[in-house]
């Protein structure tokens, strides 16, 4: 037995979901196409209302009764579990996009897994996540065919966002003993089970683009445990400025 | 029965030299349809017959507002990254996007008129085509997410209601839809404003200051006086403009007044005040000289909002030439798409 296996896992879940949230809000007045400034907005509208369904679940389960601006904004860098995938910077279009088809790709095997959860709140975010998570593939599916085969410039830029986005995959499927406890207790999938179906699918479609899926050696992970890259620290602070420079206030 | 729009050709037939003459004629009837159209308030559609000024001129403010919706997302999405609490986000995040739909409706309303978007965007970048003067001002703090959405939403929907029933039907239509969108966004900023005004004596300062910066360039934006509007008459006897810059500022003048009490922060203009006579509250005059000055290029922001939708235009010059370019390679998918 894992103590709190349920709350870390939701938490897990929250955090991913808001700081992939933050990174492609970041786009906002920035995108290639204004549809496409609309669609980021949309996805990142998404998944930041996943995310604060989860905090209020994970406040019940780890009986705190913190608030979801605690979470959010009172928690330092060590103490967020998210991947570190999702708090990559967003580069070019083709980084986001390529970062974009592989978070989506995972979290929606996750969240339709997570519709049968034994957490009743949790199998309720998920049902609806998963609906607006299949679009966020679709979106994400439909750019990685146009740039990669595309122009010659397009192309060469998703082999260099492939190559700089694929290493932090592989903590995705990474299996500890909370994704066990939490497999064992229904609660959710061990990510460990998600690869085959999120494999199948990468592999398809980069085919499909004219890419090559790449494989890597190095395998950077530590993000479960509150070990972020570097750049994670700065978003944090830009985040958290204004909410800790004013304690206890209401908004 | 309305205009079809066609040309008849007939009365040229049998003489030759009868042509110019005869289309004088046609134009002259057409003219008068379109104007007995617009005097029994009914709308114009892009297939009808239009004089070309009306055309020009509808391009031009469609544009205008279309421009304004796009430049208007930057002082606002300044904050998204920095929003107090998740439920301000969510909200922020939401209106901002919203602006980039309302861009979108206006862009395809002025492209019933002939033009489209990718030229729009360079009379944006060339400095040809304006857009609203007020997104010239640097948002420096929280307070002024709440002071845009009070005061600059305010007075963006006094304009833009009367323009739901102008005449040219789709832009008409479009701002059914935008004109709702914005009222939601006025009671959004009113109400982040208000939790501020009644929250910590610091928060209450950040309030007032952000009303104090944005007091009077939102008097400002309704336009210059009356007696200065160049498009004004024109405008009017053609449906687009129903009233005129001074009554419209009148009239959000008299729709904030009172909501600043309510909210407990003070306009900065000392003249402010309820008049019985008028029925109608009396207020100081706006700085058009500095309307003037913003307007031909010289506010605070002017050259930072031009430089970053340029950047942002031409860093994705490689994102559209890939989807141009997949597209030709498969026909048939990308027409599904």
């Amino acid at each position: 037995m894992v103590a709190g296996a349920a709350a870390v896992y939701a938490l897990r879940l929250a955090d991913d979901c808001l700081v992939l949230s933050h990174r492609l809000a970041q786009w906002s007045s920035r995108a290639p196409t204004l549809e496409d400034d609309v669609a980021l907005t949309n996805i990142a509208l998404d998944l930041l209302g996943q995310a604060r369904g989860l905090y209020a679940r994970t406040a019940e389960l780890d009986g705190t009764g913190r608030s979801e601006d605690d979470y959010a904004f009172m928690r330092g860098e060590r103490e967020f579990i998210n991947c570190l995938l999702v708090e990559q910077e967003n580069g070019d279009f083709a980084a986001t996009i390529v970062r974009q088809l592989l978070c989506s790709t995972f979290q929606l095997a996750q969240w339709q897994a997570l519709t049968t959860s034994t957490d009743g709140p949790v199998s309720a975010v998920a049902a609806k996540a998963a609906k607006e998570t299949s679009y966020h593939r679709d979106h994400a599916t439909d750019w990685t065919l146009r740039l990669g085969d595309g122009t010659d410039e397009s192309h060469r830029r998703m082999e260099s966002a492939l190559a700089a986005m694929w290493p932090f995959t592989a903590e995705l499927f990474e299996s500890d003993a909370v994704a066990r406890e939490a497999g064992a207790l229904g609660v959710g999938p061990d990510p460990a089970t998600l690869r085959p179906e999120w494999e199948g699918y990468i592999r398809r479609v980069l085919g499909d683009a004219t890419l090559v899926m790449p494989e890597s050696t190095w395998t950077p992970s530590g993000g479960r445990e509150g070990l972020h890259t570097e750049c994670f620290g700065y978003m944090l602070a830009e985040m958290q400025h204004l909410h800790r420079s004013f304690p206890g206030v209401t908004w | 029965m309305r205009s079809s729009g066609q040309i008849e050709h007939g009365a040229a037939l049998d003489d030759p030299f009868a042509g110019e003459a005869a289309a004088e004629v046609i134009s002259d009837r057409h003219e008068a349809e379109f104007q007995a159209l617009i005097d029994s308030d009914q709308r114009i559609e892009p297939r009808d017959w239009m004089p070309d000024g009306y055309r020009k001129s509808l391009i031009r403010q469609i544009a205008q507002h279309a421009h304004s919706e796009i430049i208007g997302m930057q002082p606002e999405g300044n904050w998204i990254t920095r929003a107090p609490s998740l439920r301000r986000k969510a909200i922020l995040m939401a209106k901002v996007q919203d602006e980039a739909g309302h861009g979108l409706y206006l862009y395809c309303a002025a492209e019933t008129l002939g033009v489209d978007r990718a030229e729009l965007i360079d009379l944006l970048h060339q400095g040809r085509q304006k857009y609203s003067s007020i997104f010239n001002y640097p948002t420096l703090t929280w307070a002024d997410v709440g002071a845009i959405g009070w005061l600059v939403d305010g007075a963006a929907i006094t304009n833009q209601i009367p323009l739901c029933r102008c005449s040219f039907g789709p832009y008409a239509r479009a701002m059914v839809r935008v004109c709702k969108e914005e009222s939601f966004h006025q009671r959004q900023g009113f109400e982040s404003l208000y939790a501020l005004s009644h929250g910590t004596p610091e928060q209450h300062e950040m309030a007032q200051d952000a009303v104090n910066r944005w007091w009077w360039p939102s008097v400002e934006m309704l336009g210059p006086p009356d007696a200065e509007s160049t498009h004004s008459a024109q405008s009017t006897a053609w449906g687009i403009k129903r009233y005129s810059n001074d009554e419209l500022r009148q009239r959000f003048v008299d729709m904030v007044a009172p909501q600043a009490v309510v909210l407990g922060l003070t306009p900065p203009d000392p003249e402010l005040r309820w008049n019985e006579d008028r029925g109608h509250y009396d207020f100081g005059e706006p700085d058009f000289e500095e309307l003037r000055r913003v307007v031909s290029g010289d506010g605070p922001c002017n050259r930072q909002r031009a430089a970053h939708h340029l950047a942002a235009h031409e860093e994705g010059a490689w994102v559209r030439a890939a989807a141009a370019a997949y597209a030709a390679k498969h026909p048939a998918t990308s027409a599904a798409a």
